[in-house]
C-alpha cells in the first residue's frame, strides 16, 4: 500500500485507519526479551464507525491505542491514517496532521493539569497550535463546555473541585476542540459509576453523530463495548483472536477466548435466567515477554489440541467481514461452545 | 432504640419489625448505626440510621454508587476507623455482643478470628517485607499459638485451598512476585485460615479481570458453603451480587434505602433508586440506544434533604417525600425507605 495524498476526500472504501502487521515493543532494563505488547496486528478501522477493542489486563489494548495515535512509534509494520503514513511526517506536517488522531484516557484528573482552569485547560490546544486570538478560543471553549454538557460556571473552577463524571466531559470537550476525526477512548468509563456511565457513553454517541467522529473504544467492559460497537476486536497477548460485527462477536463468538470471556462477565439477572453453565478459563494471562509457541492461547484454551502448540493459527476471515485466529474456527460457533461447556462440566 | 436513630420518624410495623427485631438467629444485628467524621468545621455525617441482620449462612451483598458509605461501613463493622475521630451511635450485636462496648483488645481477638474482612487493594493490605506463607501463618498464630513448623503447614494447606499451584513453593514468595489475581487469593487464604463466622469482603475483584473474577467469586462461593461462612459482599458490581449473593442491601447517599432477596429486588425493585441503577445497566438497553440514566448528582455529605434523600432525583417525588423516610416493611423479607413504595410499579432487569 503507498501512500496517498492527504487531500483525497474519506470514502467509506478508504478505511481512516489502516493496520499492517503492528508491532510495539517495550525493552525492559533486566528482561533480555521485549515484552511484545502488540504482536503482529491486522485490522482496518472505517470512518464514522465504533470499533469496540476488548481484552484482558496487559493485553495490549493502552499500547495499540497510543500506536493508533502516533504517540509511540510502531517497531515494525504500519498505521496508515487515511492512506497516509504518518512517520513519514515531520515537524509542523506532523503536529498538523496528529490533530486529526485523539486519544482520551481512563484517568481524567491525571489528564488534567491542576493548576488550570476547566476553560483554560479546554482552550489550551487551540492555543498550542495557535489558532484564533486569545478572545476567540475562550469563545469556543465555552461552546465546547456546553456542548458536552458542562454548566458555564464550572468553566472557572480546577479540576479538584469537579466530580469524576465533570472531569471526564472536561477531557472530551479539550480532545474535541481540535475537531479530530478520530478518538481513541481509553477505559473512558472505568472510573465512573454505573449512572453516570451511561450519560457519558450517551454523550459519546450524541458527539460522533454531531460531528462525524471514529471511534476505537478501548475497555474491558463487555457489557459497555457490546452497547456501542459497531465492530469489535478481541486481543490476547498482543494479538488479535476475533474481529467482526459487534452482534456476530456477541452472539456466535467463533474463538475459544471470546466464549470464555463472555462467558466470564456477571450478569445481573435472576437465577433462574442466568446461564447455567460457565467455562471457566484456568490461570492467568503468561508473560508477554515469553508468549506460548504456536496458538498463544493454548495455555488457557479449554479446547486446545497438540496443533496449537506447534503451529499459529492464521489470522483468516472465517464469514464475510468475522476474521478469526484459531485452527478449528470453521468448525462453527455453536458447536465448539457446546463441545468446551460439556467438556469443562466434566470435570 | 427510637432514640438513637436520632429522628422523630413514625415507627410503623418497619424497622422494628424487622431489622432491629428478634425474629431470627441472627449472626449480625446492625442497628441503627450512624457514623459521622469529626472535622474542624463540624460534624460530617457518612452513614445514618444503618439497620440489617444478617442471618448464619446468609450470603448479602452491599450496593451504591461511590461514596455512599460501603465501605465504610464494613468498616465500622470491625472497628477499624480511628474511633477518635468519630461520633458514632448505635449497635453492633455480633454472636449475642455489642461490638461497639468492646475494649480494643477484646476487638483484636475477635478480629481476624471470628470477622474477617477482605479489601479492594490486596497490594497495601499485604506487607510487602515478609513472605505470603509467613503472613498467612501469622494471622493463625496471632488467634491460635502454635509452632511456627504447624502454621507454616497450615499457611500451604490454605493457599492450596484458594488454587495457587505449588504452594510449597508459592510459599516462601513475597507479595510482589505475585499477579493481581494470585495476591487476591492469598488474601482471601489469610482471611479464611481461622475459619471465621462473618467475612466482610469489600470490592475484592473489582481491580481483576472478569475472568480472574469468576475464578475468584467461584472460589468465594465454594469456600464460603463449605466452610459455612457467612458473606457480606460489598461492591458495586450488581452482576456480581446476582452471582453471588442470596440478599441485596441496596445504599444511597449514607442510607440503606432496600434490602431484599436479590432474585426479588432485580426483577421487582420497590425503591426508585434501585430501580434507576439496575435500568442503567448498558447490558439491558438495545445495543446503541441511549441509555436510561439518574438525572442529578448524589447530594454533598452535609447537605443532604432533610426528607427522603433521594428526592431531588426522583422523578416519583411529591409533596410528603419531603419528610423524612424510614426503612419499612414491603413484605416479609424486603424492606423499603420510601413512602410510595405501594403506590408505583417500578421496572426490573426482566419484564414481568
Ligand atoms: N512503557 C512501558 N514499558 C514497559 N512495558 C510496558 C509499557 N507499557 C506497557 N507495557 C507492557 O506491555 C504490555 C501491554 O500493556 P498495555 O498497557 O498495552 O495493556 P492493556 O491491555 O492496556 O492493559 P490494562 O487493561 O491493564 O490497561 C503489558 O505487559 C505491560 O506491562
Ligand atoms: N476518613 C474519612 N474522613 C472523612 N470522610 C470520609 C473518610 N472516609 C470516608 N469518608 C467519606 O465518607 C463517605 C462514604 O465513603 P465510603 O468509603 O464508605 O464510600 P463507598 O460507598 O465505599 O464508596 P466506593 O464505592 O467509592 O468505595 C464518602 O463521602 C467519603 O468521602
Ligand atoms: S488454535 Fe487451539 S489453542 Fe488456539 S484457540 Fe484454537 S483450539 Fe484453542
Ligand atoms: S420517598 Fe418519594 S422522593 Fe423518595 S424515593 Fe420514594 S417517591 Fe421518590
Ligand atoms: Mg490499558
Ligand atoms: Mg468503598
Amino acid at each position: 500500500m503507498t501512500a496517498i495524498s492527504h487531500s483525497t476526500p474519506t470514502t467509506a472504501e478508504r478505511p481512516i485507519i489502516s493496520v499492517r502487521d503492528l508491532r510495539v515493543l517495550f525493552r525492559t532494563p533486566g528482561g533480555k526479551d521485549p515484552i511484545r505488547a502488540v504482536d503482529g496486528v491486522d485490522f482496518d478501522v472505517q470512518p464514522g464507525e465504533t470499533l469496540g477493542i476488548i481484552g484482558e489486563s496487559g493485553s495490549g489494548k493502552t499500547s495499540l491505542g497510543r500506536a493508533l495515535v502516533s504517540l509511540i512509534t510502531p517497531d515494525s509494520g504500519q498505521i496508515l491514517h487515511d492512506g497516509l503514513d504518518p512517520t513519514t511526517l515531520r515537524g509542523a506536517r506532523f503536529r498538523a496532521h496528529r490533530r486529526d488522531y485523539q486519544i482520551i484516557f481512563q484517568d481524567p484528573s491525571a489528564a488534567l493539569d491542576p493548576r488550570m482552569t476547566v476553560l483554560d485547560s479546554v482552550a489550551e490546544p487551540l492555543a498550542i497550535v495557535r489558532a484564533a486570538d486569545d478572545a476567540a478560543r475562550r469563545r469556543e471553549a465555552l461552546a465546547m463546555l456546553a456542548r458536552v454538557g458542562l454548566p458555564r460556571d464550572l468553566a472557572e473552577r480546577y479540576p479538584h473541585q469537579l466530580s469524576g463524571g465533570q472531569k471526564q466531559r472536561v477531557n472530551i470537550a479539550r480532545a474535541l476542540m481540535l475537531r479530530p476525526k478520530v478518538i481513541v477512548c481509553d477505559e473512558v468509563v472505568a472510573a465512573l459509576d454505573v449512572s453516570l456511565r451511561g450519560e457519558i457513553l450517551n454523550l459519546f454517541a450524541d458527539l460522533q453523530r454531531a460531528f462525524g467522529l471514529t471511534y476505537i473504544f478501548i475497555t474491558h467492559d463487555i457489557a459497555v463495548v457490546s452497547h456501542i460497537s459497531d465492530r469489535i476486536a478481541v486481543i490476547y497477548l498482543g494479538k488479535l483472536m476475533e474481529l467482526g460485527a459487534a452482534d456476530a462477536v456477541m452472539g456466535e463468538p467463533l474463538h475459544p477466548y471470546t466464549q470464555a470471556l463472555l462467558s466470564a462477565e456477571p450478569l445481573a439477572l435472576p437465577a433462574a435466567l442466568r446461564p447455567k453453565r460457565r467455562i471457566m478459563l484456568e490461570g492467568e494471562v503468561p508473560n508477554p515477554a515469553a508468549p506460548p509457541s504456536g496458538c498463544r492461547f493454548r495455555t488457557r484454551c479449554p479446547v486446545a489440541r497438540p496443533r496449537c502448540a506447534s503451529e499459529a493459527p492464521l489470522w483468516r476471515e472465517v464469514t464475510p467481514g468475522h476474521s478469526v485466529a484459531c485452527h478449528f474456527a470453521e468448525v462453527a460457533g455453536r458447536p465448539q461452545r457446546d463441545a468446551i461447556l460439556s467438556t469443562s462440566m466434566q470435570k | 432504640m427510637e432514640a438513637a436513630t436520632g429522628h422523630a420518624a413514625p415507627m410503623t410495623t418497619g424497622p422494628s419489625g424487622q431489622t432491629c427485631g428478634i425474629a431470627r438467629t441472627e449472626l449480625l444485628d446492625v442497628r441503627s448505626l450512624s457514623v459521622a467524621f469529626r472535622t474542624p468545621h463540624g460534624d460530617l455525617p457518612v452513614i445514618r440510621d444503618i439497620c440489617f441482620t444478617v442471618a448464619a449462612g446468609e450470603r448479602v451483598g452491599i450496593v451504591g454508587e461511590s461514596g455512599c458509605g460501603k465501605t465504610v461501613t464494613g468498616l465500622t463493622v470491625l472497628r477499624l476507623l480511628p474511633e477518635r475521630s468519630l461520633r458514632l451511635s448505635g449497635r453492633i450485636i455480633f454472636g449475642g455482643r455489642d461490638l461497639l462496648t468492646l475494649s480494643a483488645r477484646q476487638m483484636r481477638a475477635l478480629r481476624g478470628c471470628e470477622i474477617a474482612m477482605i479489601f479492594q487493594d490486596p497490594t497495601s493490605a499485604l506487607d510487602p517485607v515478609f513472605t505470603i506463607g509467613d503472613q498467612i501463618g501469622e494471622a493463625y498464630r496471632a488467634h491460635f499459638p502454635t509452632t511456627r513448623k504447624e502454621a507454616r503447614e497450615r499457611a500451604i494447606a490454605a493457599l492450596a485451598s484458594v488454587g495457587i499451584p505449588a504452594p510449597e513453593r508459592r510459599c516462601d514468595d513475597y507479595p510482589h512476585h505475585l499477579s493481581g489475581g494470585m495476591r487476591q487469593r492469598v488474601m482471601i487464604a489469610m482471611a479464611l485460615i481461622c475459619e471465621p463466622k462473618l467475612l466482610i469482603a469489600d470490592e475484592p475483584t473489582t481491580a481483576l479481570d472478569v475472568t480472574v473474577q469468576a475464578q475468584i467469586i467461584e472460589l468465594l462461593s465454594r469456600l464460603s458453603e463449605r466452610m459455612k461462612t457467612t458473606l457480606i459482599f460489598i461492591t458495586h458490581d450488581l452482576g456480581v451480587v446476582a452471582e453471588i449473593c442470596t440478599r441485596m442491601i441496596t445504599m444511597y447517599a449514607g442510607e440503606i434505602v432496600e434490602d431484599a432477596p436479590v432474585d426479588d429486588v432485580l426483577v421487582t425493585p420497590r425503591h426508585p433508586y434501585t430501580a434507576g441503577l439496575l435500568r442503567s445497566l448498558p447490558g439491558l438497553a438495545a445495543r446503541r440506544s441511549a441509555l436510561p440514566s439518574i438525572p442529578g448528582r448524589v447530594p454533598q455529605l452535609g447537605q443532604m434533604p432533610k426528607g427522603c434523600r433521594f428526592q431531588p432525583r426522583c422523578q416519583h417525588a411529591l409533596a410528603r417525600c419531603a419528610k423524612p423516610q424510614t426503612l419499612s416493611e414491603f413484605s416479609a423479607s424486603h424492606h423499603v425507605r420510601c413512602t410510595r413504595a405501594r403506590e408505583i410499579t417500578l421496572a426490573g432487569v426482566v419484564t414481568v
